[in-house]
């Protein structure tokens, strides 16, 4: 239990960026270790510029110091040079806070924002000196846990993770830390780990996946059932219902060196709702559950004050559409304290007008590019992704942000969603070249960037029946855009690979059997699988080969109604035959409006939690909820129209 | 009133390089409320220069920085001495400013200013004696000659002149240490360098750069800190702040 630090230092003089391992952030805690204490090791398994910022992480790691009964270390994936050296000189995984062993932590938790990650969470258990099979453990291993929203489809690593958490982390890690405490006191004896295991998956928001049994029929999967009477059949998220009452982090880190996301972050609510159908975050972090005005403010403050950072970011999923979001950001831009140097970032910005003009007054500071997420090409593509919002108000917010100024705009599109024509992936061409035609009204130099994704459906969401388009498929619809793009002048066009869309699509929407095709992959190399210079999608392809599974059965194939998903013992409160109907709702091509301001679909988010979306403000956001083209002038008095829905009887409950 | 402070970089934050210890001065000055002063133009900058780049890894008793503080929005009775206290416990554990003096608005900048530095660098790969021998062998030779790069150029170099002296001394940790004084005008001869000249499978463990130096007008060496009354208002050099 001592510093690994004297044989770590000499081995960083010899790697890329060395400063990725060695703490010493502002804001970093002084865990002090202890026999009675649980200890956790935090680990982001990806480079520590891109774990560092997460909030996730920062939030647990203050929770779980504050503690008594607990000690939180963090750690991120070893860049591959130092990896070599690790392995080399026999040197396992380590905090980053006291350079102590991963192995000599109880729990080894990881944060999973994403699935192309999968292999290097096998690689870090793997350096910590730990079996990479969850079955292979003993009682001296530490339990290894997981959370973040890739848990919404556990099932891919269920071999590999001892446990998961759904949802919200804040409230479930005391009891986590509790049951741990117990098993540690009792000292941990031969055969206790499946004990400590059992009583970890009667908490609420804890899945166990060894305490399960999967049984096939055929290819299909027939049933995921629990194996003891005691264990859930099925696991309902963690949602806390007030955001005011978790102002963290109170200590945001201050990385010294150069980290994405490198600025204040303040989360200012939690939850969307407004129903688009690509949108995994979307659907299982309802409600909404915004934080009070005035705690933002207090935040943003003593945030600045403390870290002098110099840009603070209101994020959330969709940030203007925070109640009240005008006279927060103007409360900081008119803060004297911040003298006019600050810079305010919405990440996620709504598509109109009036959000421009918010955007334009915290950009007094720094006028960079402004990022707007239409989505889908044309307006019938959009109603069935329901991201409700028209020409005009794009083209509405474009001529704002180019007559304030702004000289780059970029705009994300998906391409391979569901019903989509070549008419569909065309309009993307279009629209960028019209957005470039309103922008040569006040400039000539106007850049109109259209980044270009394919679409992965992804579990508990309305499009968790749809299958994937091919990688060929995709890359035949971005030529598409491109050649209808190569002679704008003004349209730059950037996509990402359709290669690694398939691989994130294998794991996206994986069952049990997948955990092999990633170790199978890990085991040949493929590490850091989301950094375009170790993507391999040939690993991929050889391990579903080598393993007998088909790409085709798992990634493109449409799933049916009737069919058992292998996340169906999984819940983030939304029913069924809600995401079915709204599905089929996305087929007909309806959308379906922000249910913040319309009544209630009964999606289950709310009912069946016995909570509610929680605003700072009674008065919906001016300017209407993203081009739905509902006047909500009136503070939701004027009636609703509600698009027709299938289900009987869905709009008015 | 332009400001020049000496900072140490010790322990583990000298794995930080050259530009993020820029990123964390800036914040430091932000913390500290300190007003800078601004460049005028399109996307103003704070006028902070430091002096040369200190390789990543490296540890140091004599980094440098300039600053300019806005002497519009200087609360009345600043004084520069404060500086210190104010700002070491706002920056990394490991950086500490250790003095503080006024500046002559028209001097030169620090890297123009700087003509060699002085090092320690603790080795591994040879005895002491073996490193003796190597240092004397490199200091007799006529010419020694590597390939260095630059800016994805590479070009064969003759360091000899740069190696202004070179000595072994006390061990550093149980390792063979080696102290120089490395030019840095007209172009700088790095530590790593100069190992690579002395050949025979030398290889660093710990680099410490202890000195900067400027040439003064009668040819001596002499710290970048106007101590001397004829060149800069006299204000002391502070003992380090820890």
């Amino acid at each position: 239990m001592t510093s690994l630090w004297p044989r770590i230092e000499p081995l960083l003089a010899k790697v890329q960026k060395p400063a990725r391992y060695i703490g010493c952030e502002d804001g970093a805690q002084q865990p002090v270790h202890a026999p009675h204490k649980v200890a956790w090791l935090l680990v982001y398994p990806d480079a520590y510029e891109i774990g560092l910022p997460n909030q996730g992480l920062q939030i647990l790691y203050e929770l779980l110091n504050e503690r008594d009964d607990a000690v939180a270390e963090r750690s991120y994936a070893p860049w591959t040079d130092l990896e070599a050296l690790l392995r080399s000189r026999g040197v396992p995984l380590f905090s980053v806070d006291t350079h102590r062993a991963a192995g000599d932590f109880d729990l080894i938790a990881f944060n999973l924002s994403a699935e192309l990650v999968y292999t290097n969470l096998l690689n870090c258990i793997d350096l910590a000196g730990t079996p990479v099979r969850a079955a292979d453990r003993g009682p001296e291993h530490p339990l290894i846990a997981a959370g973040g929203h890739c848990t919404f489809n556990p099932e891919p690593l269920a071999d590999f993770v001892d446990l998961f958490v759904i949802g919200d982390g804040e409230e479930v890690i005391a009891e986590i830390t509790e049951v741990v405490g117990d098993w540690k006191r009792s000292g941990r004896t031969p055969g206790s780990r499946q004990g400590v295991l059992r009583e970890l998956s009667k908490v609420p928001g804890v899945y166990v996946p060894s305490m399960y049994e999967v049984d096939y029929d055929g290819a299909r999967l027939a049933s995921i059932t629990p194996k003891y009477n005691d264990v859930p059949a099925r696991v309902e998220k963690r949602t806390i219902s007030d955001l005011g009452a978790w102002p963290y982090p109170k200590s945001q880190l201050v990385p010294v060196t150069e980290v994405v996301h490198d600025r204040l972050n303040v989360e200012i609510f939690r939850g969307c709702t407004r129903g688009c159908r690509f949108c995994q975050a979307g659907m299982i972090t309802r409600p909404v559950r915004e934080r009070p005005a005035a705690q933002v403010q207090q935040m943003v403050s003593d945030g600045l004050k403390r870290t002098g950072y110099d840009e603070v970011a209101l994020t959330s999923l969709s940030s203007a559409d925070y109640s009240g979001i005008d006279q927060v950001v103007g409360g900081i831009i008119n803060d004297p304290s911040c003298s006019g140097q600050v810079s305010v970032s919405l990440p996620s910005l709504r598509v109109d007008a009036y959000t421009v003009g918010i955007a334009s007054e915290i950009a007094k500071v720094r006028r960079t590019g402004l990022t707007f997420a239409p989505e889908g090409g044309t307006w019938r593509m959009r109603q069935v992704i329901s991201k409700l919002i028209r020409e005009e108000d794009l083209y509405g917010a474009v001529d704002s942000a180019f007559s304030q100024g702004w000289q780059r705009v970029k705009l994300y599109f998906l391409t391979g969603l569901p019903t989509e024509t070549d008419e569909d992936t065309l309009g993307i061409a279009e629209l960028a070249r019209q957005c470039v035609a309103v922008g040569r009204k006040h400039s000539n130099r106007v850049n109109v960037v259209a980044s270009v994704g394919g679409f992965v459906p992804k579990a508990q969401t309305p499009f968790q029946w749809f299958g994937q388009n091919t990688s060929a498929e995709l890359q035949r619809k971005i030529n598409l855009v491109r050649d209808a793009t190569r002679k704008e002048r003004g349209v730059s066009l950037k996509w990402h690979d359709p290669k690694a869309t398939m691989a994130e699509g294998i794991a996206s929407r994986g069952d049990r059997r997948i955990g092999a095709v990633i170790e199978d992959v890990w085991r040949h190399g493929g590490t850091f699988q989301e950094w375009s210079e170790f993507f391999d999608l040939g690993l991929w392809q050889d391990a579903m080969a080598r393993l007998g599974l088909s790409i085709d059965w798992y990634v493109h194939r449409h799933r049916e109604e009737d069919e058992v998903l292998p996340w169906d013992h999984i819940s983030a409160g939304l029913h069924k035959d809600f995401l079915w109907g709204d599905w089929q709702d996305a087929l007909a091509e309806a959308g379906t409006p922000d249910c913040r301001w319309t009544p209630c679909y009964d999606c289950g988010a709310c009912t069946g939690y016995g909570i509610e979306h929680r605003v700072a403000s009674a008065t919906p956001p001016a300017g209407g909820s993203q081009g739905t083209g509902q006047d909500l002038s009136n503070g939701g008095a004027v009636p609703v129209q509600l698009l027709p829905r299938p289900r009987a009887g869905a709009a008015s409950s | 009133m332009r400001v020049r402070m000496r900072f140490v970089k010790q322990g583990k934050i000298r794995f930080t390089s050259h530009r993020d210890v820029a990123r964390m001065w800036e914040r430091a000055f932000r913390r500290a409320e300190l007003p800078l002063a601004y460049s005028s133009g399109f996307s103003p900058r704070p006028k902070v220069s430091f002096g040369l780049a200190l390789p990543t890894g490296a540890e140091s008793d004599a980094e440098y920085l300039d600053i300019e503080l806005d002497p519009v929005r200087l609360a009345d009775g600043f004084d520069p001495l404060e500086l210190p206290a104010r700002l070491s416990p706002v920056l990394p554990v490991g950086i500490d400013v250790t003095a503080v003096a006024l500046v002559e608005a028209g001097a030169d900048s620090l890297q123009h200013q700087i003509t060699s530095c002085r090092w320690e660098l603790a080795v591994t790969g040879v005895t002491e004696d073996e490193l003796r021998n190597l240092v004397s062998e490199a200091l007799a030779a006529e010419a020694l000659v590597i390939p260095r790069e630059r800016k994805g150029q590479t070009s064969e170099d003759d360091v000899r002149p740069a190696i202004l002296s070179a000595a072994v001394i006390e061990p550093v940790d149980g390792y063979p240490t080696l102290a120089c004084v490395l030019a840095t005008q007209p172009r700088t001869l790095r530590p790593a360098e100069l190992l690579a000249a002395l050949a025979g499978g030398v290889e660093e463990v710990r680099v410490r750069r202890t000195h900067q130096w400027i040439t003064s007008r009668d040819g001596a060496p002499r710290e970048p800190l106007p101590v001397d009354a004829t060149n800069a208002p006299s204000v002391p050099t502070l003992e380090r702040v820890s």
